[in-house]
């Protein structure tokens, strides 16, 4: 097992994590006083986690870039919650939760972590509950459920399509109230710009006040952080604009070991990008592939007809479509999941069948599902002989019932009406199954500093089920991390604050003086957001839903010319003690360029496909994933040695005790 | 298109500021309100100039980030959208636009057009929550129906974004829809009732101590809320108030 | 009062409660003054009645007077609030956009009621003091009417009239439909409040005007 030590308690999987609470050391309330904490992030998990350790009696601090906790990007999930409620009485258990969740990871996470994760999910409804969240409910007052893609059971809780909001909102308010109570001191409009370790531990950060641009010094005896994900490496992406992946970055340049950089989860249907101005994607949900059926040409010429504008996808004859996911995985059909279907519409565009000017689009048509519906309402509501607008009419309205808000949504952004022309969707990129490695107390390989929610790597594998990502970020805020960590705060207990005028926090403040003043002090040849995009491009085409070794290695060369350029001819106007959004950027862009060649050289030692990460050479003859379990079934945590490309590989390998490995078939 | 900016500039809180006039070329119907500034900000970066900041994140009208007085409107023109999804389209070719900070003295401006709205934050802090503990064994989700035409309209206050855009909006700078849609999200589930009467005078207490103007239901608010937020929960929070100071 | 006034949402009810009662003020005057017209006889008994009724005079006259000024006051003292509330204004500011002339000013056409009320009560209530109090003159129940035809000789003053009460009429508009919203009444009855505000405030304003244009083309010549 090398250096990694995944702590995972002994015992049957069931009973691990309660045998583990019963064992870890408590702090009793009187020394939880004595004993701060900071919490980098202020979405699901570290809202969440900052709420309930305040609530335990720690002092917290909180820091988050935006102006407000309430805004943190948790709020852009629309589906749902997965919890192992069983309410519909489908047969649901914590167990199904655990191993569909294994499963629809390609078996590529931890068992015992997982597991964890499904026990705790119901809880996690109750406590929102408790908390006022709006869930959806049935006429008879109880919640309501809708089922997601990858799963045989209906186990999503959901408020509308605004879960991740009202989810956020939650925590938000149990923050609020520790606020209220003094427990915590919130740090708005702060970003943190370095990792403190005393003798080895996490003993605090260094935040830059993103309105006075003054560099700040605070200790704590330990640092959860909880920054999210680094989707936005490939700048287009359904990420907010500030996403970044800095915080972590600067934990893994201090010593934290950064996992499976190349699994990343590229959501199926999103709206295209419209042209080169484009700054980000909106996502559709997911629970469109329902009723949608996706569809590009079948020749070529009525592709390039279309996107010349000559052509109406209405005016194509139902035997001119190439309903594409349909032919290749007639079981699943337009129901497969999210890597098999972004792939596929991929390599349709690739052929040159996409249906917009950039020809990175393809059709998710409603107007079978319209008739459908409208017949099935003419039958119920006894209208004989309907004629055909009559059946048009009754069926839009049951669409419009289903999916209203995203036709509306859609309708604003491309100036389309998806009632009478069909939807256009392209993949973009939205989760990243990787991060900061953690072990079963989601304890980093820096003492002391904890990594929560999609910030670390732990739960869903190489592909993430719908519905899990808020499920994650709240188990381990509200239900894991207050615990886990109180085992090593127990030793903490006669440390006494930590004084921040140590030379550790002096050097750390220096360090980070001298970055921002080479990054002011770059040639101003180029714009942030120019490096920005060039790398996103690198990214998208080499190490995006499809990678091969050739590419990635260009990738790897590429990138690392390009923070060379970055380094030294990035333009930054302005000045640095102020508010300054164009060198809050750049600190983001530059690790970027640093975490993006970690991301292809992580990718291109993966020689296998599997979840997220598909590589061209590492295929079935039909074109299918080939997973290599022999070779492949570990955890890729690297370690920080300078230049990206002297990352030095450790392997967690994953033992399967409870679950059979099997390959997923769609077909 | 082109078109004619009027921006506001403001160097950082203690200077004043003024509306700065630029040209903007190129630009499309697809591109959104936010991306018409990115061009115009890497314009600005390229002949060595400050770009206009602004506060934005999500970019899909949830996370409540962005702002702007556009044309003397919140969010622009366009009916429940933010700015980052009023589209381009919106406007013609030449047409000059004023773009202004969000404005209230409980709102004051940190640079250009980004303004510091954390009074929303201390009115949440003061009451906006339900004092229950993360313990992991509070009753079951399942233990206490709720009507689910409460539960609908609990829901339609809580998808506030807090924006701010009523009280850009308001004549009076009054934050009243803000605040009565987290006391009525509360109000209407039984959860809530509990701390009902602490919650709304505390709530109210901090929405007046920040300096926020007074209620005069001219409705602006509920017409310029980008997420449609009703007058209604105003009423109730004015029916929770007197009920409360009834009570005590 | 100071209690009356500690939250906004506290003022906000003082100004509906005083408004609504003011509200209920306008239509008692307006059925006595419409008497005038079409029963001059009762209107002058009606008049010596609330002239010389010791309830009216010593309770009834002060609760409104209070009233008045209460309205007029918090009215006052919440437009300086709010003004200070934005202390720096918009350069540009589309208020038609999303609410309406009536309710963005209340302070302009309550500012016009509340100065047409000064000559108002010079031409009514100062009078009556003067006669009551001052020239201690003998009751007379039959001199009402004529007195107040009289006043509406002038054509000046009666535009000045005619004006305060399209303006009064604006005010109303608002005002009477908006005390209910701020009394926490907004539900299934909401649209019918509004519908009965409105003709209120067309009905009652353009009675008045009809009562002072009449007096002004038929007045009494002896």
């Amino acid at each position: 097992m090398g250096i990694l030590d995944s702590k995972v308690p002994k015992g049957p999987l069931a009973n691990k994590w309660t045998q583990h609470k019963n064992d870890i050391n408590l702090v009793n309330p009187a020394n939880k006083r004595n004993i701060d904490i900071i919490v980098v992030g202020t979405g699901l998990a570290g809202g969440s986690a900052a709420a309930t350790l305040a609530e335990l009696g720690y002092n917290v601090k909180t820091f988050c870039y935006q102006d407000s906790p309430r805004r943190a990007h948790s709020i852009a999930a629309q589906g749902g919650i997965n919890a192992a409620k069983n309410y519909q009485g489908d047969g649901d258990s914590a167990y199904r939760l655990f191993y569909d969740t294994i499963k629809g990871g390609d078996y590529r996470s931890r068992e015992a972590n997982v597991y964890r994760l499904a026990e705790e999910s119901a809880n996690i409804i109750d406590q929102c509950v408790a908390q006022g969240v709006p869930f959806a409910r049935e006429y008879g007052g109880l919640l309501d459920n809708r089922s997601f893609g990858g799963v045989l059971v209906s186990r999503t809780f959901y408020a509308k399509g605004q879960t991740g909001q009202q989810l956020l909102l939650g925590a938000y308010a149990a923050m609020n109230r520790q606020i209220n109570r003094g427990k915590i001191k919130a740090y708005n409009r702060h970003e943190m710009m370095d990792l403190v370790l005393v003798d080895g531990k996490a003993r605090g950060i260094i935040a830059r006040n993103l309105v006075t641009g003054e560099i700040e010094r605070h200790s704590a005896h330990a640092v959860v952080l909880a920054t999210g994900g680094y989707g936005n490496v490939f700048f287009l992406s359904t990420n907010a604009m500030g996403s970044n992946v800095m915080a972590a970055w600067r934990a893994h340049r201090r010593g934290a070991f950064f996992a499976n950089p190349c699994f990343t989860q590229i959501h199926p249907t999103c709206i295209p990008v419209s042209g080169d101005h484009q700054s980000k994607l909106t996502l559709m949900s997911e629970s469109l592939r329902n009723d949608g059926r996706i569809w590009v040409p079948k020749r070529i010429d009525d592709a390039i007809a279309i996107r010349e504008g000559r052509l109406k996808p209405v005016q194509l004859k139902e035997e001119d479509r190439d309903y594409y996911l349909e032919r290749r995985y007639p079981a699943f059909g337009n129901l497969v999941p999210r890597d098999v279907a972004s792939r596929a519409a991929k390599e349709r565009c690739d052929a040159g069948f996409g249906v917009n000017k950039t020809g990175e689009a393809v059709y998710l048509d409603f107007a079978s599902a319209i008739q459908r519906y409208g017949k099935e309402e003419a039958l119920t509501h006894g209208i004989k002989n309907p004629d055909e607008k009559e059946i048009t009419r009754l069926g839009k309205k049951v669409i419009e019932a289903k999916y209203g808000n995203l036709f509306q949504m859609y309708e604003k952004i491309v100036d389309e009406n998806p009632y009478e022309t069909p939807m256009m969707i392209y993949p973009a990129v939205h989760y990243t199954m990787g991060g900061l490695w953690v072990d079963y107390n989601l304890q980093t390989t820096i003492e002391g500093c904890y990594c929560a929610g999609e910030a670390n790597f732990s739960d869903h594998g190489a592909n993430r089920l719908g519905a899990s990502a808020l499920m994650q970020g709240l188990a381990d805020g509200y239900f894991v991390l207050p615990y886990t960590i109180g085992d090593y705060l127990s030793k903490d207990i006669r440390t006494g604050a930590i004084p921040t005028d140590l030379p550790e926090f002096e050097a750390s403040e220096a360090a980070v003086k001298e970055r921002l003043q080479k990054l002011m002090s770059g040639s101003g040849q180029h714009s942030v957001d120019y490096y920005h995009k060039k790398l996103g491009k690198i990214m998208w085409d080499k190490c995006g839903m499809a990678r091969n070794a050739k590419g990635l290695q260009e990738a790897i060369v590429e990138i690392a010319a390009l923070r060379a350029d970055f380094w030294e001819n990035v333009k930054i106007p302005g000045k640095a003690d102020g508010m300054n959004q164009e060198l809050e950027k750049a600190g983001r862009v530059a690790d970027f360029l640093e975490l993006g060649e970690l991301f292809a050289k992580d990718a291109l030692t993966r020689n296998e496909s599997c979840g997220g990460h598909f590589r061209e050479e590492y295929q079935t003859p039909e074109g299918e994933a080939l997973r290599d379990d022999e070779n492949f079934k570990f955890v890729s945590a690297w370690e920080y040695k300078g230049e990206p490309k002297d990352a030095v590989l450790h392997k967690e390998e994953l033992v399967y005790e409870n679950i059979e490995l099997k390959t997923r078939s769609y077909k | 298109m082109k078109l004619n900016l009027k921006i506001w500039r403001q160097k950082d809180a203690k200077t004043k500021g003024e509306l700065v006039d630029y040209t903007l070329k190129g630009i499309e119907g697809d591109m959104s309100f936010l991306e018409m500034l990115d061009v115009l900000n890497e314009q600005l970066i390229n002949k060595g100039e400050e770009p206009v900041q602004f506060d934005h994140d999500c970019r899909e009208g949830i996370c409540g980030a962005c702002s702007l007085q556009i044309n003397g409107e919140p969010h622009g023109p366009d009916r429940l959208v933010t700015t980052c999804q009023l589209h381009m389209r919106k406007f013609n070719d030449g047409d000059t636009i004023v773009i202004e900070p969000f404005r209230a003295t409980a709102f004051p401006v940190i640079t250009d057009l980004v303004v510091d709205r954390s009074a929303f934050d201390r009115i949440q802090q003061a009451g906006g929550y339900i004092s229950v503990n993360t313990s992991g064994n509070t009753v079951d989700a399942n233990a206490i129906p709720i009507n689910k035409h409460d539960a609908d309209e609990a829901m339609d206050a809580a998808t506030c974004i807090g924006c701010g855009a009523c009280v850009a909006a308001c004549k009076n700078a009054s934050a009243m829809l803000f605040t009565s849609a987290k006391v009525s999200q509360f109000a209407l589930l039984p959860q809530g009732r509990v701390e009902a009467v602490d919650r709304v005078q505390n709530m109210v207490r901090q929405m007046d101590l920040e300096g926020f103007g007074n209620c005069t239901n001219t409705g602006a608010c509920e017409v310029e809320c980008p997420k449609g937020i009703s007058l209604k929960n105003i009423a109730r929070m004015n029916r929770e108030y007197l009920s409360a100071s009834v009570k005590g | 009062m100071s209690g009356l006034t500690k939250s906004s949402i506290a003022r906000k009810v003082v100004m509906a409660l005083s408004g609504l009662f003011l509200v209920f003020f306008l239509l008692q005057h307006f059925i006595i003054n419409i008497t005038s017209v079409i029963a001059p006889d009762t209107f002058n008994e009606w008049s010596h009645f609330m002239g010389y009724n010791g309830l009216v005079q010593y309770i009834l006259q002060p609760v409104l007077i209070a009233g008045v000024i209460v309205h007029f006051a918090m009215g006052i003292a919440l437009e300086i609030k709010n003004n200070k509330a934005r202390a720096i204004k918009y350069k540009q500011y589309k208020g038609s956009a999303n609410a309406s002339w009536m309710s963005r000013n209340m302070i302009i056409t309550g500012l016009v009621v509340l100065a047409f009320l000064g000559l108002h009560l010079y031409d009514f209530w100062i009078h009556e003091i003067t006669y009551k109090y001052i020239e201690v003159s003998p009751e007379d129940p039959t001199r009402y009417l004529e007195e107040t035809v009289h006043k509406f000789e002038p054509f000046a003053r009666t535009i000045i009239y005619v004006i305060s009460f399209v303006l009064l009429s604006l005010h109303l508009w608002h005002g009477f439909a908006s005390s209910f919203q701020t009394m926490g009444v907004n539900n299934k009855y909401s649209a019918g409040i509004q519908t009965f505000t409105k003709i209120y405030a067309i009905v009652i304003p353009l009675g008045f005007i009809f009562i002072a244009l009449y007096h002004h083309f038929n007045p009494i010549t002896h």
